[in-house]
């Protein structure tokens, strides 16, 4: 197991997983979102060949009100 | 009625793209999704400004909002609201740009947290990268008139200074820099961006020539959202009536409207 932070929030998941597979995993398939990995934006075309490493910080972001 | 205008009429057109309403409209803070809705309506606006923020999963609650903004058939503008650095700013828009499909982007770079002041050095150069990306830069800007200049140097079309700071209502705070602003770069749409409270304020700067207006408070924290999104749309047209038809020089002293010749009861002395 790997630690990662999901929104902030202290996870763990399974080394190696894909970012596909935990998107999945996390209740995010079929959500209209985007990602960022440690600050850089992860395009959607690239989340089934992205693995995600220990220490990861994962920003899932979904669409909201705004000005 | 017909009438002539004194100015001519320009099309508003943002990016190539020409609009028949001046009013932008912000999606948050409503009470409800559906007076968000009745607000778009109301409002006429046919752009709407909106974000992302991190969510559970399990959170539904911001999926009538993004329904109902998607059946509004508006042009989206999502914002970075909340960057506090270019790199921040620069991954959100990238987020907004996969998520919205579209390449236009609201940027905000915060530079205070006391006032949202918007950062002028990393707006610039936030505004520079995203153009090399290929976005369509709406930089929230103050009314600076040096940044509004490198805004535009460095491949901004539009510009969007404040009247006020974000969510105050304050109207238009500084109108010696905004009017500066208006006549230093006539040809380059400019909108009116945050702190407008009333219509008239909104009147008042489309009476100065601005080219349009974005709001969200002044409309989603009104009693009745719905109807104050109608009154800004009334105010913005005639804001827009009234710089085309010329207003008249203010002068000191009072000048009589009717005529004075064949004034009744009056004899020379």
């Amino acid at each position: 197991m790997i630690n990662i932070s999901l929104n902030n929030e202290p996870k763990q998941i399974e080394r190696g997983i894909l970012l596909s597979n935990a998107l999945i995993q996390w209740g995010f398939g079929e959500t209209k979102i985007a990602v960022a990995i440690n600050g850089e934006f992860v395009p959607r075309s690239t989340y089934h060949e992205r693995q995600l490493n220990d220490g990861d910080q994962i920003d899932i972001v979904k669409p909201v009100g705004g000005g | 009625m017909s009438y002539t205008p004194t100015l001519p009429a320009k099309d508003f057109i943002l990016y190539g793209e020409t609009f028949s309403s001046r009013f932008l409209l912000g999606t948050a803070l409503y009470a409800s999704p559906q007076l968000m809705r009745d607000s778009i309506i109301q409002s006429r606006a046919e752009i709407v400004t909106l974000g992302l923020r991190r969510q559970n999963p399990a959170d539904r609650s911001g999926d009538a909002i993004w329904q109902f903004i998607q059946e509004s058939g508006c042009r989206l503008l999502p914002n970075t609201a909340g960057c506090k650095s270019v790199k921040e700013a620069v991954t959100l828009a990238e987020m907004s740009r996969e998520i919205f499909d579209t390449d236009w982007i609201k940027l905000e770079v915060v530079g205070d947290d006391y006032n949202l002041q918007p950062d002028p050095f990393g707006l610039v150069e936030a505004s520079e990268i995203l153009i090399k990306k290929g976005f369509k830069v709406l930089p929230y800007c103050t009314d600076d008139l040096i940044l509004c200049k490198r805004l535009l140097d460095v491949g901004c079309q539009v510009l969007m200074p404040w009247g006020a700071p974000i969510g105050t209502g304050q109207g238009l705070l500084n109108r010696y820099n905004l009017r500066t602003l208006r006549e230093r770069i006539p040809n380059v749409p400019m909108i009116i961006d945050a702190g407008l409270g009333a219509p008239s304020q909104a009147t008042e700067a489309m009476e100065m020539g601005f080219d349009g207006i974005l709001l969200n408070t002044a409309v989603a924290k009104a009693h009745n959202p719905p109807l104050m999104a109608e009154a800004f749309a009334d105010a913005i047209d005639a804001g827009r009536k009234a710089y085309h038809a010329g207003l008249m020089q203010k002068r000191q002293t009072a000048s009589p409207s009717t005529p004075t010749i064949g004034q009744p009861f009056w004899h020379q002395q």
